[in-house]
């Protein structure tokens, strides 16, 4: 520990840390642009400048390392006209165009301005004239208001692994720009929006759509992928206007992807506002009490085991619960499923489905193994803690599949689920590595558990695990990535279908009643079958349905979702749904009340407590003991990691115009006006 | 000094000729495994010498290839040091001088000369194609200033008249002379030496 002065107020601090830092460690704030505290010292905007005692000019606070005994000193006027100098200088060149910039309000040149600007410019020459740069479909460029901080330069090079960003040219033609003024490759590109201190990259889709000081904020969890990302939705009356992250450091640090930033969009299109029945093929428009009629009907004249229902990837765990109340309790049958595939999953356990070595654990591992698993498409968050675990500690990573750039380099095998067999048999130069690492970190992604044999490899794989030590009191090396927000919270609360194979009996068209609730993504032929579909957009589950039921997407309603790793959390309602929609967890209440002329639960804390009490019910029955099961016959297989187009990999992203340019940036489409 | 923009007209290949990686290993080879980048610059150098003296953007690509680092980090090397040259320039390559010194004894006269020589704006190639101008900042012969360079040649003391004779020469196909066009040797006082008279090579 350093011991260390700062206005004459003591502070210890680490060894390794900066000035800026003991400053703050001090309850100091100290005006920077350049320094950030997820990426590389730059010192190049000369903003953080103090004061230090022996020292005859002032030092730049960030670069600066922190050195025993040193007597900082920030509220000097020495200090104060430094800083002066360099905010002239800043501004030299800097428009002064804050009326019509989107930055206004949450700038920082803006706000530091205030304090160290001077209020009449001594710069009498033209100002700076620099072009504005394409760089894709989410960021609008500026670069007149640019101040060479490079924090983009530095995010799109360190975090997202893109180094695509650069600055080019000298002196006061510096300018930021990409190679050649291609957009960014990265799915993580939007981040420069937030870390830009000044109005010159800013957020395209969301241009001149409002000033930050009219936007209600709320904090809630994003639910495009199941790491479970931090955000503020901030809304306008009723719309969402924008997405931005919150400081999580265990889940997505300071970043979110620009599918979660920008589908945002897609909550304004498609949006199912009022109950439809279908007459002769054509949807009309009926009111709650006429649908809530149509179905008690039809239920009350079908034979119970003719009813099915199916939940989607975005629904919230209140709505599953109830969804399998309804089923247990009022139709008495257990004809419900969670997934949309035949995938392999064990519920017998916690741990064979949820990601154990938990995300913040990325960063201790020593090997990485990819099984079936496209991180970057997949949870893009969290592959680029793998990248930045790579950067840390040159983190071995292996993938059984070529899976094309994902940021850091890696070792890729054949796809050959034999040559899976033999690694975990101990029959390949692989599983000395695994052996000889200490936190090894095996992922399965959901391709491999779609494979036929997925459940011998499964347990092949935990057996050599667990016979070699690998599991420790702190280290679990078995990781599954889910895809979706709601997947782990339906295997928590048991929504899942061990008995019979439901999708076969759906494509045999075994059944009578179809209920889907945010499920669009299963393919069958209908023939008879009476569709009801609770959702929240018009897409391919509203198509075949015979009645539509307009419930609530993910950020208008309050509702816990259990993210990759197992972590729970509570999503909080930022907007209403629209016109007659109601609440996904109510509508299933209501049908049920309109079935046995009692509710399920009275109201949404009932809901919520029995909700909770299932689930700690459900943690003290899990399975303690452990058997390893061999049964069916190994055969070799190719393994190919199919995963869904990352723009539209669901309901809310499918109808985002925003997601379509994205995806036609990257296929390198030109835009010809005429889209619609 | 504007921001100097790779020029339009690319060629769509670029690869080091057998003398030119001979000379790029070795000098890749003088740094560190895992260093290589270092040696950007000096192979920018030789790529430019290589293709006429200009770094088309294929040639920065390809460095980047060479020495395995992003194509953004060789084109931000390129566009900031100006005596890397983007666009083609002609044959007979002219610099001249507008730093202080220069420009105190006349640099302006030696721009003018080009102007009305060669080609009226800066980094243009002449009617024939054969030469362009441009001016830069000092090149350290500010003790003969004012001064031009022509390729590898400094011609150094002139003016108007004498820099429109030796473009003129070259524009003619002819070596001009270079060094002092005032009967200095190198950089000696203008009427003889005044000290270290006893030694004859000083």
């Amino acid at each position: 520990m350093l011991k260390l002065k700062v206005n004459d107020i003591d502070v210890e601090v680490e060894e390794g840390l900066t000035v800026l830092q003991a400053c703050e460690k001090a309850g100091v704030e100290i005006p920077r642009f350049c320094y950030h505290e997820k990426l590389s010292i730059a010192g190049n905007c000369r903003m953080c400048l103090v004061e230090m005692e022996k020292s005859p000019k002032p030092i730049a606070s960030c670069a600066m390392p922190a050195a025993e005994g040193m007597n900082i000193k920030t509220n000097t006027e020495f200090v104060e006209k430094a800083r002066k100098g360099v905010m002239e200088f800043l501004l030299a060149n800097h428009p002064l165009d804050c009326p019509v910039c989107d930055q206004g309000g949450e700038c920082d040149l803006q706000d530091q301005s205030m304090y160290y600007g001077v209020d009449k410019s001594r710069f009498k020459e033209n100002k700076r004239l620099v072009p504005e740069k394409n760089m894709g479909p989410l960021i609008k460029t500026q670069m007149t208001r640019c101040i060479h901080c490079t924090r983009c330069v530095r995010f799109a090079t360190e975090v997202a692994g893109v180094p695509e960003l650069g600055a080019i040219g000298r002196g006061e033609d510096m300018q930021i720009t990409t190679y050649l003024e291609q957009s960014m490759q990265s799915e993580l590109s939007a981040n420069v929006v937030d870390l830009c201190p000044v109005g010159a990259l800013t957020s395209k889709p969301y241009v001149f759509e409002a000033r930050p000081w009219e936007l209600r904020k709320t904090e809630t969890i994003d639910v495009m992928d199941a790491v479970g990302s931090n955000i503020r939705v901030d809304t306008y009356d009723w719309e969402v206007k924008r997405v931005l992250p919150i400081i999580n450091e265990d889940i997505n640090e300071e970043w979110i992807s620009d599918k979660t930033r920008y589908a945002c969009d897609g909550l304004l299109h498609q949006r199912l506002d009022t109950p439809f029945i279908k007459y002769n093929k054509k949807f009309e428009k009926a009111s709650w009490a006429e649908v809530y009629k149509i179905i008690k009907s039809k239920i009350e004249n079908t034979s119970k085991e003719k009813i099915c229902g199916f939940v989607g990837d975005l629904i919230n765990m209140e709505t599953s619960y109830i969804f399998k109340e309804f089923f247990d309790r009022t139709l008495d049958i257990k004809n419900f499923e969670s997934r949309s595939d035949n995938r392999f999953i064990n519920t017998s356990k916690r741990e064979n489905y949820i990601f154990n070595s938990s995300i913040n654990g990325i960063e201790e591992a020593d090997l990485i193994f990819l099984i079936g698993a496209n991180p970057r498409y997949e949870a893009t968050i969290l592959n680029a803690r793998i990248r930045k675990s790579y950067l840390n500690n040159n983190t071995k990573i292996y993938s059984l599949n070529e899976s094309g750039d994902l940021t850091y380099p890696y070792k890729s095998l054949d796809g050959q689920t034999l040559t899976l067999k033999n690694i975990f048999d101990g029959a390949h130069d692989l599983s000395k590595n695994i052996l000889n690492s200490k936190k090894p970190m095996i992922v399965l992604g959901e391709s491999f558990l779609r494979l036929n044999n997925a459940e011998f490899l499964f347990n092949k794989i935990k057996d050599f695990l667990r016979k070699n030590d690998k599991f420790l009191e702190d280290w679990n090396p078995l990781n599954i990535l889910s895809c979706d927000a709601s997947s782990v919270g339906n295997f928590d609360l048991g929504l899942i279908n061990k008995e019979t194979d439901l999708l076969k009996d759906l494509k045999s068209n075994k059944f009578e009643i179809v209920y889907l609730v945010g499920q669009d993504n299963i393919n069958f032929n209908k023939t008879d079958e009476f569709v009801i579909y609770q959702g929240s957009h018009g897409d391919k589950g509203a198509e075949i349905a015979d009645i539509i039921l307009p419930g609530a997407a993910y950020t208008e309603q309050d509702a816990h979702y259990t993210n990759l790793e197992g972590k729970i959390q509570k999503a909080y309602k930022a907007s209403y749904p629209p016109g007659e929609a109601k609440e996904d967890w109510q509508i299933i209440n209501e049908i049920a009340e309109y079935l046995n002329n009692r509710k399920l639960f009275n109201d949404k804390e009932e809901l919520e407590s029995s909700m909770f009490n299932y689930l700690n019910l459900q943690k003290e029955k899990q399975n303690k003991d452990y058997k390893y099961e061999f049964s069916g016959e190994f055969k070799n297989e190719k393994l190919k990691i199919d995963i869904k187009p990352y723009y539209f990999s669901n309901i809310i992203a499918r109808c985002s115009k925003t997601m379509i340019e994205c995806n036609n940036s990257k296929l390198n489409l030109k835009s010809t006006g005429t889209e619609g | 000094m504007s921001l100097r923009r790779p020029a339009k007209i690319q060629p769509e290949n670029f690869e080091f000729t057998s003398s030119s990686l001979e000379a790029a290993n070795k000098i890749v080879s003088k740094y560190p495994d895992g260093k290589q980048q270092s040696a950007v610059m000096a192979l920018l150098y030789i790529a430019q010498r290589q293709n006429d003296n200009w770094i088309p953007l294929e040639a920065m690509k390809y460095i980047a290839k060479f020495l395995k680092m992003p194509y953004i980090k060789v084109y931000e090397v390129a566009t900031f040091y100006t005596m890397y040259n983007l666009a083609p320039v002609g044959k007979h390559f002219i610099q001249v001088c507008t730093t202080t010194p220069c420009m105190i004894r006349g640099a302006s006269k030696l721009v003018e000369a080009c102007k009305e020589k060669i080609s009226k704006n800066e980094c243009e190639l002449s009617s024939d194609k054969s030469c362009s101008w441009m001016e830069v900042e000092c090149l350290g012969a500010c003790v003969n200033a004012p001064m031009m360079q022509i390729n590898d040649e400094y011609y150094e003391d002139l003016d108007k008249e004498k820099t429109i004779k030796i473009l003129d020469q070259i524009l003619r196909g002819e070596t001009p002379k270079p060094g002092s066009y005032r009967g200095r040797i190198n950089n000696e006082p203008e009427n003889n030496r005044k000290t270290l008279m006893d030694f004859k090579n000083a």
